[in-house]
């Protein structure tokens, strides 16, 4: 996609609600107003360690159209990549950080009779700037999570009237999915084997795909690293983690056309020579995907990919 | 810097000065027309001064507004939004009335107080207080209002169940399609009637990128076609006043009288809404006057010269491409000329 223009924000507040979980509300770092957001936003931190830095994504909880400030919830996530780590141990009020703009990847379905939200543990995120949007339609929230983060989440849901609370792991939505009226959708949000098997569960009670809406966090444009071998000069460009081929490529100083850089136009389509490619572009056929590759946003799933520039 | 008295109806005042001239968005980077995806970032700054703005500014400014009144007192139809785009009415608002304040800030100001905002627009003599969110505090509902004040053509874009749905819209100077026909149509039910591009995979590639359009990444593209009269309304709707006049191009009044039609379209994100701004944004520019810039009137012959007859008949061009033609081929000798859609000159011919 289209890289948004970075915001600068600054950290204006670090607000424990238990143990790990922490709200960090970030303002605008010139004091300009910031762009506003949708129910269901997310933003993305870029943060810098000592050693590496992170593209995170998180949630808006701030209400939905707010231009003052941001706010997040962040888990500390010991066994994490370290971005959460970092956020809660070595984010200072005051400090500076750089954002892309929200992006809405998880909006509420305005013809829904009704909405089911199924969460588990800091999955509730994305649900809670979505309260207003509801309006008059009828909706149910579910949360599972652990008995120590219980009371930190009744506060946060004291605005919704229908959130249901299941303190340990035994939750099992199959029942709830069985039940519900015509017309209703489905969010899920939480971790992978939750939202799959809630999946799962409503797909074989016959839900439809469409009304089935699901939140993942996992930058689209990011992966594991790879390089990317020249065969014409021989050169090899190191693609990190976070960045596109296309942008390694422009940092390396090599001319690489492009006008959409969202996996679209076809303009900076490459000739590929060797490796395992990730295609992730709409735009190049499945035969083409033998002999060509999109540095916006397709990737390697090797260590290397070989092309022919 | 306007010309407040041009007309776009019989009898006609309309003239681009030579900055317009210029300036003008010229579509065709290359000698063949193709049809791609041509989208790409909507950053200030472009081959012309057209594209140095959010929402451009020239001087026909003051009397497109006064032209679009005119139109929608003959025709309210042209402005309509169906209910649920109320959060993307108040988006679109706040988006031009930021751009163009910050974009123009001697013809525009915009003076917030929490909700409590003012309007100020020099050139049409506005000055606005009202309750951002409170409709009742504007004299139309807030799209409408702020489009009266825009250049160009507006719909607005619900994002459901994967698709685009053309929800709401001002639409008074198009290039004959009709709002209140298209209305609540999804992504490939209003572009059902584009020839070659269905085959050719470019409507799901486009629907899949706009479904993915960024906040504070938005796009632009630019499409074109041919006038006869520098008429801004050209709808289905109005079609018995200017359909005859296709008949009326002779080799004599073809280089004064027929226009090349170029809409510089731009895409946003809406904030809060979630739906997609859609600005149609179009300049008139009579074959004499673009003939002032070698490399436009060089290519403009080519372009026309090699059009693929589904196409031509798309375009509503088979009437008077002819004449078009006849005028042009004089200025071509056939030399190459460098791609892209600068004019390649700072005074004109």
């Amino acid at each position: 996609m289209t890289q948004s223009a970075r915001l600068h924000v600054r950290v204006a507040g670090i607000e424990p609600l238990n143990a790990t979980l922490r709200r960090i509300t970030l303002q605008h770092a010139e004091g300009a107003l910031l762009p506003a957001s949708a129910p269901g936003a997310h933003i993305q931190l870029e943060l810098r360690g000592d050693t590496r830095s992170w593209r995170n994504a998180y949630s808006l909880v701030s209400p939905p159209g707010t231009r003052t400030a941001y706010s997040i919830i962040v888990r500390k996530v010991p066994q994490g990549r370290g971005g959460s780590l970092y956020l809660h141990e070595r984010l200072a009020i005051g400090q500076t950080l750089t954002i892309l703009p929200p992006v809405n990847l998880f909006p509420i379905a305005g013809l829904a009779r009704k909405h089911l939200m199924l969460a588990a543990g800091i999955g509730v995120t994305p649900f809670l700037s979505t309260r207003a949007a509801l309006a008059e339609t009828p909706f149910e929230l579910h949360l599972r999570c652990r008995a120590a983060d219980q009371a930190a989440f009744q506060t946060l849901l004291a605005p919704w009237p229908h959130a249901h609370i299941h303190a340990g792991p035994d939750f099992n939505p199959t029942d709830l999915l069985r039940h519900q009226p015509l017309g209703t959708h489905l969010y899920l949000c939480g971790p992978t084997g939750f939202m799959q098997a809630a999946e799962a569960a409503a797909r074989a009670l016959g839900w439809p795909a469409a009304r089935i809406h699901q939140e993942h966090f996992g930058a689209p444009t990011g992966g594991r690293a790879f390089d990317a071998v020249l065969a014409r000069t021989g050169r090899t460009i190191h693609v990190a983690q976070d960045q596109t081929l296309l942008e390694a490529l422009e940092a390396a100083d090599i001319d690489a056309p492009s006008l959409c850089r969202g996996g679209a136009c076809g303009e900076c389509r490459l000739p590929l020579l060797a490796g395992t490619p990730d295609h992730r572009d709409h735009f190049l056929s499945e035969s083409e995907h033998a002999t060509s590759i999109m540095p916006c946003v397709s990737r390697s799933h090797g260590e290397a990919i070989t092309i022919d520039i | 810097m306007f010309n407040p008295h041009e007309s776009f109806r019989p009898a006609f005042s309309y003239t681009n000065s030579d900055a317009a001239i210029l300036r003008f968005p010229f579509p065709f980077p290359h000698d063949q027309y193709r049809y791609v995806v041509n989208l790409e970032p909507h950053v200030k700054g472009g081959p012309t001064q057209a594209y140095d703005a959010v929402f451009d500014v020239d001087e026909h400014y003051v009397a497109e507004c006064a032209e679009r009144a005119l139109t929608l007192i003959a025709d309210p139809k042209r402005c309509q939004v169906l209910p649920h785009m109320m959060a993307a009415q108040w988006d679109v608002l706040e988006l031009i009335m930021e751009s163009l304040a910050a974009d123009y800030p001697d013809h525009f100001t915009l003076i917030r107080d929490g909700d409590a905002w003012t309007w100020i627009n020099r050139p049409l003599n506005i000055e606005q207080h009202f309750t951002f969110g409170d409709p009742a505090t504007l004299p139309y509902e807030p799209f409408e209002y702020i489009t009266r004040q825009a250049q160009g053509d507006f719909t607005i874009h619900d994002q459901r169940d994967n698709d685009l749905w053309l929800d709401g819209g001002m639409v008074t100077a198009q290039a004959d399609w009709s709002l209140d026909f298209d209305l609540g149509m999804s992504f490939m039910e209003w572009h059902a009637p584009v020839p070659k591009a269905h085959e050719l995979g470019v409507f799901d590639r486009a629907l899949k990128f706009l479904l993915g359009l960024r906040l504070g990444a938005p796009v632009r593209r630019v499409n074109w076609t041919m006038t006869v009269n520098p008429r801004l309304d050209t709808s289905p709707e109005a079609y018995p006043s200017w359909g005859p006049d296709r008949t009326t191009i002779t080799p004599e009044n073809v280089a004064e009288k027929l226009h090349l039609r170029v809409e510089l379209q731009t895409l946003f994100r809406l904030p809060r809404s979630n739906g997609i701004l859609f600005g149609i944004r179009t300049y008139l520019i009579s074959l004499a006057d673009l003939a002032r810039v070698e490399k436009w009137r060089k290519r403009l012959h080519r372009v026309l010269r090699d059009l693929d007859p589904p196409i031509i008949e798309y375009k509503g061009l088979t009437r008077t491409r002819r004449a078009a033609l006849d005028y042009l081929a004089q200025f071509d000798d056939g030399a190459p000329i460098p791609p892209g859609t600068a004019p390649g000159q700072t005074t004109l011919l």
